[in-house]
């Protein structure tokens, strides 16, 4: 212990919301210069509102009632809106949650980073271009100088989120409060994005606070971390020791939440049970006008597989491997530029309009956003009844009871008039679900099911997902970049890479063992708590960087 | 962006072709032509033979219709059956008078209407954003002649500050001129006031909520930057596709306001040759108002690209 000031000192702060209630009711938290710390907490415990309260960046209503926040001694609670605007920027950085969303679409990346340089230092028009240009060579942006007057919309989100890095650390600020930076990424580029936020973290001697509801991150990265729950620190403390010895209940829930996500599904599929889809040279390949690209690429290449009942079988890969377009050729979604897709021992391609029919019918998904994939006016009850509209046999009477026992089986009874904005993330969730099972189909494709959900609802929705399995033996294709999520539900797994199947075999085989480098990486990249390689000293990461 | 702009003016001449055979059908349409209503009961069926003759209203449509697009390809848009006066030149001096009046009818409400809305959504729920919102809501909701009219009482009649009746043209008087257009721009400024104000309010509401807004004022910018550079540049395009389909929808006619105002404008022109089915001059009104629309959408989609380059031009 020293006795010098710590950077960050955040002192029983209470936040409230317009009408009153408080969403942060007491926060204590330190952080010293160049530290990286986490606040950990689900959505709604409050780490969000705690951190912006730093920058004194609250939404409009929402306001701080009580505490202090010590930036090197200095109350901000109490400074000058003036002052505020000299730390922004120059003291006090931020990156967000959504990249897509954090930088402006109608300004050129140069422009913006070059913003608050202008705002802050003296320099000139050149220097400031060849200190961006350089910040951008840093964070292994290629072509550094035409990605100034490149916008936004033309980067993909891992991208964008290291251009975001880069225009925040160009300042060398003290203290970064960087909020779910990769959760909308995949795990290879939120690999990337952080190990580049450490190293010029460490360079430039940045304190970092980085909040999220993901623990194998914070115990990859992170020195110290503070849980917070409704509102409140429930543990603060040595991010290994709270892993390895967490004191407080919910804190422990947490982490068996995170660790049993990482369990192995044990179910044994029979071997002769009978294949509910069967593609063989599956090819999809998009014109240069849709692509957009340039050339005609190949999303798709000769992509073979099958699913069997009561089966599931994942799909992993990196943003652009194409899982997604692979899920959506085997549903009929996009058109095959060559191969085969067997419905039940049909045809479904070339086959008469009757058995594409059938097939789509038999064929349900579930999608990965639960904010957009239900219809904001429609009632839980009626979204969960519209897939058995087109069903002739059977009775009102019957729809109805039918309704009310699928979601009863996903754990919504009773909430049948709500709206979905009444909802959770989770439970909209759950409604997807309900939804696509309603008609007892043969098959359900998952894209991305649970990755914008919290890491306990993504424990209790998995969980879901399987116990159902078990009791109807739908066959499920469960495509992610989410290995956890995959372990946890998959017997099979499938590794595609750039359009082709690089690798496949059973989940514990292929998770345990992998066989091909890529799959390698994918494995190394996905944080995973109690797993040695995940608490490596900080020196040790930078190596990792292709 | 050549061959953007040659698609899109292709897809243009598609679009007036399609106008120009609804235009000349629906005209014909309406039982009476111009000769039965210019003759009236008195006529003998001679007369009424010899007129037909003469306007070429005797031949079949299809006939009808190509010696009237032969003409238009030639720069002839044909002649009153009313006044005898050429077509052109005649709907020419009448739009003048109606542009004239929209387009800084609409400058107006946009200069107002875009910083005003912007503010409000700012200060959103505040009393000042209630207070615009009343206003807005309430001046869209008066009917436009009922706007006209009350300006007229009160600035024509009770003040004799403005003539109320007639119209001199910007060539003849420049002063007298704008006394008689000032009533009409005012009473279809703040109508367009109403409109625009509450659709700038909601799209910069929608803007503020995003995180490069929060972003922007995490670089420590203040706030008159961070609305002047990163909302109203994204809150601006949706307003602008709303400029450009009312400013098309004006441009057609804005009949009602200049009946009110007896001002010699397109719209009332087209009324008053509908009335005397006065085919050549309905048919090249709408043709022109047609022209406009799409050229007047062409440049918004040009100018779309500034304020959102996701959209792009190829």
């Amino acid at each position: 212990m020293t006795a010098q000031i710590p950077l960050l000192d955040v002192r029983n702060i209470e936040i409230q919301a317009a009408n009153s209630t408080s969403i942060v009711k007491s926060v204590n938290l330190t952080l010293a210069h160049g530290a990286m710390a986490a606040l950990v907490g689900e959505s709604g415990s409050g780490k969000t509102m705690a951190s912006r309260s730093v920058l004194r960046l609250l939404p409009p209503g929402v306001r701080m009632t009580r505490g202090e926040i010590l930036l090197e001694g200095e109350n901000l609670a109490e400074a000058s809106e003036k002052r505020m605007r000299q730390l922004r920027g120059r003291s006090l950085g931020m990156i967000f949650q959504e990249p897509m969303v954090s930088l402006n679409p109608a300004m050129s990346v140069g422009a913006q980073m070059a913003e608050a340089l202008r705002l802050h230092t003296s320099l000139s028009r050149q220097e400031i271009r060849q200190l961006c240009i350089e910040m951008l060579e840093r964070v292994r942006i290629s072509n550094a100088a035409g990605c100034l007057t490149a916008f936004p919309h033309e980067f993909s989100g891992g991208m964008r989120q290291r251009i975001m890095i880069a225009s925040v650390m160009l300042l060398r600020p003290k203290l970064l409060v960087a909020d779910e930076p990769t959760t909308a990424l995949d795990t290879l580029a939120q690999r990337e994005v952080l190990d580049l936020l450490t190293e010029l973290a460490r360079d430039f001697n940045t304190a970092v606070l980085l909040i999220t509801h993901n623990l194998g991150l914070v115990a990859r990265y992170t020195e110290n971390m503070t849980v917070l729950r409704e509102g409140r620190v429930v543990e603060a403390g040595k991010t290994a020791s709270i892993i390895a010895h967490p004191y407080q209940t919910y804190t422990r829930k947490l982490i068996a939440a995170a660790k049993a996500s990482q369990g192995l599904a044990d179910d044994v599929i029979p071997p002769d049970a009978p294949a509910v889809l069967r593609a063989t040279d599956v090819s999809v390949t998009y014109g240069a006008r849709t692509h957009g690209r340039g050339h005609g690429a190949a999303a798709v290449s000769e992509v073979s597989l099958d699913i069997r009942k009561g089966e599931t079988v994942a799909v992993v890969g990196g943003s652009g491997s194409g899982k997604t377009t692979l899920g959506r050729a085997l549903l009929g979604l996009v058109p095959l530029s060559s191969g085969r897709v067997e419905f039940e021992g049909r045809n479904i391609i070339d086959g008469k309009g009757a058995i594409r029919r059938e097939a789509r019918l038999g064929c349900q998904m579930v999608f990965q956003d639960p904010y957009s994939s239900l219809d904001p006016r429609q009632r839980i009850g009626s979204i969960v009844h519209e897939p058995l509209r087109h069903v002739q046999d059977m009775a009102p009477a019957d729809k109805e009871r039918r309704v009310s026992e699928v979601l009863a089986e996903v754990g919504l009874s009773g909430l049948e008039r709500r709206l979905p904005h009444e909802l959770s993330g989770g439970q909209r969730q759950r409604v997807a679900i309900a939804r696509a099972l309603v008609r007892r189909p043969p098959l359900v494709v998952a894209d991305e099911p649970v990755s914008a959900l919290d890491m306990t609802i993504q424990a209790q929705v998995l969980e879901l997902i399987r116990d159902l399995q078990a009791s109807y033996g739908f066959a499920c294709l469960f495509i992610s970049h989410d290995l956890t999520a995959v372990r946890r539900v998959a017997h099979r797994v499938i590794v595609m890479e750039a359009g082709r199947i690089v690798e496949q075999g059973a989940t514990e085989d292929i998770l345990g063992a992998p066989q091909h480098p890529y799959t390698a990486r994918l494995i190394e990249a996905a944080p995973m708590i109690g797993d040695p390689a995940g608490l490596r000293p900080a020196a040790d990461r930078a190596k990792v960087l292709p | 962006m050549a061959t953007y702009l040659a698609r899109r003016l292709s897809m243009m001449l598609l679009t007036l072709s399609l106008v120009a055979v609804t235009v000349f059908v629906l005209v014909r349409l309406v039982p009476g032509d111009s000769a039965s209503l210019m003759l009236g009961e008195a006529g003998s069926l001679e007369q009424l033979a010899i007129l037909r003759a003469r306007w070429g209203l005797d031949q079949p449509w299809p006939i009808q219709f190509l010696y009237w697009i032969k003409g238009l390809l030639s720069g002839d848009f044909g002649v009153s059956t009313r006044t005898g006066e050429p077509v052109l030149a005649l709907i020419l001096a009448r739009f003048q008078v109606s542009a004239v009046i929209v387009l800084a009818a609409m400058t107006i409400a946009v200069l107002v209407a875009v910083p005003v809305g912007l503010y409000a959504a700012w200060k959103q729920n505040s009393w000042a954003d209630l207070a615009v919102v009343s206003v807005a809501t309430l001046l869209l909701s008066i009917p436009s002649f009922w706007l006209g009219l009350l300006l007229l009482v009160v600035f024509g009649l009770k003040l004799s500050w403005l003539p109320i009746l007639g119209y001199v043209g910007f060539g003849e008087d420049f002063s007298r001129a704008l006394s008689f257009v000032i009533l009409p721009v005012a009473t279809l400024a703040l109508i367009e006031i109403g409109v625009l104000v509450r659709m700038a309010r909601a799209s910069a509401i929608e803007v503020l909520r995003l995180e490069y807004v929060t972003h922007a004022r995490a670089k420590g910018m203040p706030e008159w930057r961070v609305l002047a550079f990163h909302v109203f540049p994204n809150a601006f395009a949706p307003t602008l596709t709303l400029i450009g389909l009312i400013l098309g929808n004006l441009l057609g006619g804005i009949a009602v306001l200049e009946t009110v105002f007896t001002l010699p404008g397109m719209g009332r022109l087209l009324v008053e040759s509908i009335f005397a089915r006065d085919y050549p001059v309905v048919q090249g009104c709408l043709l022109l108002t047609g022209v406009i629309f799409v050229l007047i959408n062409l440049i918004v989609d040009m100018l779309y690209p500034i304020f959102d380059p996701r959209v792009a031009r190829a």
